[in-house]
């Protein structure tokens, strides 16, 4: 058998086995369909970046929240309501002017998925592991980042107990935003740390 | 510079490319949405804390890509699923494999109903 009908068989096996599983743990009383439902529904409709950028529109605005949110992630992203259940702590990692910083989970797929949701496809991929730690320079060049010689580029490697988020810059030309209409400005991908924000006068 | 700059790493695998409200379409087909739901289910549940089922997965996949077996980033969820609940004594690996042949022979006698 080809390469590709192996990888088409074993993905319909896979199909077959989570429902196989989740018949078996719904006849044993365990779960229900209603709980699995909730569960994907909670990740698909209320759980996702927007989180995340409220949380940065909040600390580019507040001072204090800003200070409470780079002391402690977990608790100050839990004040505006957005925890987690899977008992990972959150740290948030300021960029500045000298420093860039950038997550990966170099093992799997580990994310802060309480503010930004569940991880996009490239994030899981063997190309973005493997190669964020040992070239952060290039991979960032490759989501046409391209970061000057005089900043320093940080890379950090999540796991199951600690995951990490980026805060952006505040980009030139919103002094006078308020929260709200910074929310939108903030995007995913900056808060993984492979973008910056541009500036919405530029 | 020998490495030309490109966007291999970004452009792949844009299963979850598609705009949401909050985020993106997350699933590429609604098994992965039922075994990711399942997972966390049972992590609610107090099954297992997360850090086991992630511990199990990432051996997953590194055993995976040593091997260059090319199953998808579901499929290896699954697996690790499967061994969880069975080294949690919630099912016996006979009992799975004989459920799953169970839905494999209706998907065969039935296509309508096999694409779940």
């Amino acid at each position: 058998m080809s390469r590709h009908s192996d990888a088409v068989q074993a993905e319909s096996d896979a199909a077959l086995r989570t429902r196989a599983l989740e018949s078996l743990l719904v006849e044993k009383g365990l779960l229900t369909t209603d709980i699995i439902d909730r569960v994907v529904d909670r990740y698909e409709k209320d759980v996702g970046p927007l989180n995340g950028a409220r949380v940065v529109a909040r600390a580019w605005t507040d001072p204090d929240y800003k200070r409470r949110l780079l002391e402690n992630g977990t608790a100050a992203i839990a004040e505006l309501g957005f925890v987690g259940k899977e008992s990972a702590d959150i740290v948030v990692l300021e960029n500045t002017s000298r420093v860039h910083n950038v997550i990966v989970c170099t093992l799997c797929s580990c994310y802060p998925w309480p503010v930004l949701g569940l991880p996009p496809g490239w994030y899981k991929s063997y190309a973005y592991r493997s190669r964020l730690v040992r070239e952060p320079r290039a991979v960032l060049r490759e989501f046409d980042l391209h970061l000057p010689d005089s900043v320093e580029a940080r890379v950090w490697d999540s796991n199951s107990d600690l995951r990490y988020m980026v805060l952006p810059e505040r980009p030139a030309g919103t002094e006078d935003y308020t929260e709200d209409d910074l929310i939108p400005l903030v995007t995913r991908d900056a808060m993984i740390g492979v973008a910056n924000i541009e500036s919405p006068t530029t | 510079m020998t490495r030309g700059i490109d966007r291999k790493i970004a452009d792949a695998e844009q299963e979850s490319a598609l705009p949401r409200e909050n985020g993106e379409l997350l699933f590429h087909a609604p098994w992965e949405a039922r075994a990711f739901g399942l997972a966390v289910a049972l992590c609610e549940r107090r099954v297992y804390e997360w850090r086991e089922f992630s511990a199990t997965l990432a051996s997953r996949i590194a055993a995976a890509e040593k091997e260059n077996d090319p199953s998808s980033y579901y499929a290896r969820w699954v697996a690790s699923l499967e061994k969880l609940a069975v080294e949690k004594g919630l099912v016996a690996r006979e009992q799975l494999a004989a459920k799953t042949l169970e839905y494999a022979s209706d998907s065969h006698e039935d296509h309508d109903h096999g694409h779940a």
